[in-house]
């Protein structure tokens, strides 16, 4: 083999109480798509920054063609030919296209000559943008080509991708694989961070799997099986959610022309949306992020009222009571943001225990919180969704996004609802606590529980729903039984199929 | 009423004066908000500007050195903020409240020996040409160099914060912290220089009231000019254009209704003296109601890098 472009040499970097990486090496070639595979918490993104010069390894060396490659600062990185695009967006939503690209370079050329050629590599590559739109009016697909027009305009040797696909419609995916099958044509590398198993297959050319901050393997994609690369991952194989046999029994949950303005300048209207939702039944709700689900979730949940007659539970109208009543009714719901939404950051699980279960646990005595009922309640969630943490009187912020997650949905879910409605139920969650998380909720619906899963993870959907509706602008698709869907149709109902109105994505 | 005791050169000229050390004030804390700081302690900083700055300047005789001093001792005050927030992560606003509490404090113990000195005069500027032509002349061009270098702080910020990488930098800061640590700025030094400058312009301002407008010191003396300064910098929507046209805006009816006193106008005292708070946020509510309002997004936040 030749010189690789990029040689890593036994990198190593420790954090108090934790090894991030512990001596990882691997090589990327030129030409090549490498993918780096790994749970939360393997060490991806530390490894990534180590290569981008955010983060100085404690040990181990990198070699670039050859020559020794020691970045100290992002813009020597950006010197030696390594750009990134981000997996949080690094971009500034009241600055304009040009401006965002020129904070992102070493030597941006004049304005006017930034805007013709952010115009001239965006149509190249087939990625279109208008270098004086504002940022934070862009879809989230238009804010991430904005990051790879960025790194495009200074002809990286090395591109390195985080999770560049979570945000995009499958339509979207297609153009950016077309386009990074373009530049390996051309001869940029690519290090390509994701846990998408199959994207992986479909793109990458070699993949290293990180597991606890090691080099577990290096793998073929192609030549290799999800599951085998979800194995290494993992570190020992995990069952997949079994849907058991449905009986569906009666209509749970009816909402009928739900429409309600946005709630601010960058939130989403909901507009006439329509469905029934059955006992035993899951319904999954797809859609590119910002496209209501926030906002469904809040009127279905309570949070904002609706107008009489949209929200029917087990046929008595909820449309006009809060959230505690709902509680009380049936009704529980589990929102996206896990500090600060979900869970009081400060307050303990035990706290954090009450404030959702307290009325159908029958937590409180005349008004007073009856601690030791509470307690055990907390433990309950604890022992039986698997969190790991000291016990339940840590505070929501000290568990890991996972655990917390976990502590979450669970909370919920021991109540037996019966309606469970959740917006991004395993967002950054591994795949073994992803896997039992779905499989808790398909265990409830078996219960005859009636299940609610919004979400942006479409394999998610499809591995649990029963039935699969898209929003698209706040407008929910029609919905249908998943058997009959394929990702082509999926795709036209997430891109709503009626026009190409770019939605507003709250950054 | 005797209206036609109101001369409009004069008028004018005076409205530049009293319009001065609050552009001052509120350019500078315009460049420390856009990066993304809410410094509350303007005030503070002001009046030890006017404190340090008349001390200077009666000792050596010299309201150019005046004006350096003030610049120095409002940068140096603000210091104590920038550690504060930026290294110690202290709560901005209520760090910039003590701030204002503490400057105003330490300004009266130092002023007591001043108190009833005169301040040496500030040269007018002698144009050639402009300064002779008649009544404008007298009315825009016929000032002290600290009028025009107001004026131009204003020009070379706006041009500043549009035009130049820095300025890009300095907003993206503010925008968005994180995004800017992302890509590789120093967050904290930037929001530090802008701190400074605050200060340095915060200082100049209150400068300019005790050796030019009054011109002597007395105790608290700024009377809230430095919380009209932070209003300005709202209202305005961080525009530098719209903070110039608040801070005249300011200044002009201020020095309109005390003529208007003086001319016997048949209005409450108490309303004229309010008019010129009343009328100024009006007006900038009215120019920013429509359209983005644009306060940087990071406004207030501490930064904390972690990776």
């Amino acid at each position: 083999m030749d010189t690789p472009l990029l040689s890593i040499n036994g990198l190593t970097k420790a954090y108090p109480g934790v090894v991030a990486n512990d001596s990882v090496s691997f090589d990327i070639g030129e030409s090549e798509i490498h993918a780096l595979l790994g749970e939360n918490g393997a060490g991806k993104s530390t490894l990534v920054k180590m290569i981008y010069g955010l983060v100085q390894p404690d040990n181990g060396t990198m070699t670039m063609r050859g020559a020794g490659y020691t970045p100290s600062k992002p813009s020597e990185a950006r010197q030696s030919g390594v750009a990134m695009v981000f997996q949080h967006f690094s971009l500034f939503d009241a600055l304009d296209v040009a401006e965002n690209v020129a904070l992102g370079m070493e030597t941006p050329p004049p304005m006017r000559d930034l805007a013709r050629q952010i115009r001239e590599v965006s149509e190249t590559y087939g990625l279109p943008l208008d270098p004086s739109r504002t940022v934070g009016t862009l879809s989230a697909g238009e804010r991430q080509r904005v990051e790879i027009i960025r790194c495009l305009l200074q002809d990286p040797k090395l591109l390195i991708m985080d999770e560049p696909t979570s945000v995009l419609t499958p339509q979207e995916v297609d153009i950016l694989f077309e386009t990074l099958r373009k530049l390996k044509a051309e001869g940029t590398s690519i290090l390509y961070i994701s846990h998408k198993l199959e994207e992986i297959r479909a793109l990458c050319d070699h993949a290293t799997i990180l597991r606890l901050g090691k080099n577990v393997g290096t793998c073929t994609p192609s030549e290799t099986t999800a599951r085998e690369m979800a194995e290494m991952m993992v570190g020992s194989s995990f069952a997949a959610p079994q849907a058991q046999n449905k009986v569906l029994g009666n209509v749970l949950l009816s909402v009928k022309g739900l429409s309600q303005p946005a709630p601010g300048s960058f939130g989403t209207p909901l507009r006439e949306i329509g469905f029934d939702l059955r006992a035993g039944e899951v319904l999954g709700i797809g859609g590119v992020a910002g496209n209501g689900q926030d906002e469904l979730l809040a009127a279905l949940s309570g949070e904002r009222l609706s107008e009489t007659g949209m929200v029917r539970l087990k046929g008595s109208d909820v449309s006009r009571m809060g959230p505690n009543a709902r509680r009380e009714a049936g009704l529980l719901s589990g929102p996206e943001e896990r500090l600060g939404h979900a869970a009081a950051p400060d307050m303990s699980l035990i706290e954090n225990g009450v404030l959702t279960a307290s009325r159908r646990m029958g937590l409180l005595s005349n008004g007073f919180i009856s601690w030791g009922k509470s307690r055990a309640f907390a433990e309950d969630v604890i022992e039986r969704f698997d969190v790991r943490t000291p016990g339940p009187h840590v505070a929501a912020r000290a568990l890991s996004g996972g655990n917390l997650q976990k502590f979450v949905v669970g909370r919920e879910i021991v109540q037996t609802p019966d309606v469970l409605v959740v917006n991004q139920p395993t967002w950054g969650v591994d795949a073994a606590a992803a896997a039992f998380i779905r499989q808790s909720l398909l265990d409830l619906a078996a219960q005859g529980s009636a299940v609610l899963v919004i979400s942006q993870d479409l394999d998610e959907l499809m591995e649990v729903s029963d039935r699969f509706g898209a929003l698209n602008e706040g407008r929910l698709s029609s919905i249908r039984p998943v058997t009959e869907l394929d990702i082509e149709q999926i795709g036209l109902m997430m891109g709503g199929a009626h026009d190409m109105e770019v939605a507003h994505v709250d950054g | 009423m005797d209206f036609g005791s109101i001369n409009p050169a004069l008028l004018i000229a005076s409205i530049m004066i009293s319009a001065t050390p609050i552009l001052l004030a509120a350019i500078g804390e315009m460049v420390v908000e856009k990066a993304g700081v809410l410094n509350l302690g303007v005030e503070g900083m002001m009046i030890t500007g006017a404190v340090v700055g008349f001390a200077v300047a009666v000792t050596l005789t010299s309201p150019g050195f005046g004006f350096v001093a003030a610049a120095f001792a409002g940068a140096a005050l603000s210091l104590v903020f920038a550690l504060l927030t930026q290294f110690l992560l202290s709560n901005q606003v209520a760090t910039g409240l003590g701030l204002t509490l503490a400057g105003l404090g330490l300004s009266s113990l130092i002023g007591k020996p001043y108190e009833g000195m005169k301040s040496p005069p500030m040269p007018k500027l002698d144009i050639p040409v402009l300064s002779d032509l008649p009544i404008v002349g007298r009315m825009l061009f016929s000032h002290d160099a600290m009028v025009y270098v107001s004026l131009l702080l204003v020009v070379a910020v706006w041009a500043f914060l549009k035009y130049t990488r820095a300025g890009l930098i300095l907003r993206a800061v503010g925008e968005s912290h994180d995004s800017a640590h992302a890509l590789g700025y120093k967050v904290i030094p930037i929001r530090i220089a802008a701190i400074l400058f605050g200060g340095a312009c915060a200082g100049m301002g209150g400068a300019y009231l005790s050796l030019v407008r009054v011109p002597q010191w007395t105790e608290g003396m700024t009377a809230g000019a430095g919380w009209i300064a932070l209003a300005i910098v709202v209202f305005a929507s961080w525009r530098a254009g719209r903070v110039a046209v608040g801070a005249y805006l300011f200044g002009g009816v201020t020095v309109l209704q005390l003529n208007l006193q003086a001319a016997g106008a048949n209005v409450p005292v108490s309303l004229l003296s309010a008019s010129p708070y009343i009328i100024t946020i009006l007006v900038l509510v009215i120019i920013s109601a429509r359209g983005v309002h644009g306060a940087p997004a990071s406004l207030g936040r501490s930064f904390h890098a972690t990776h």
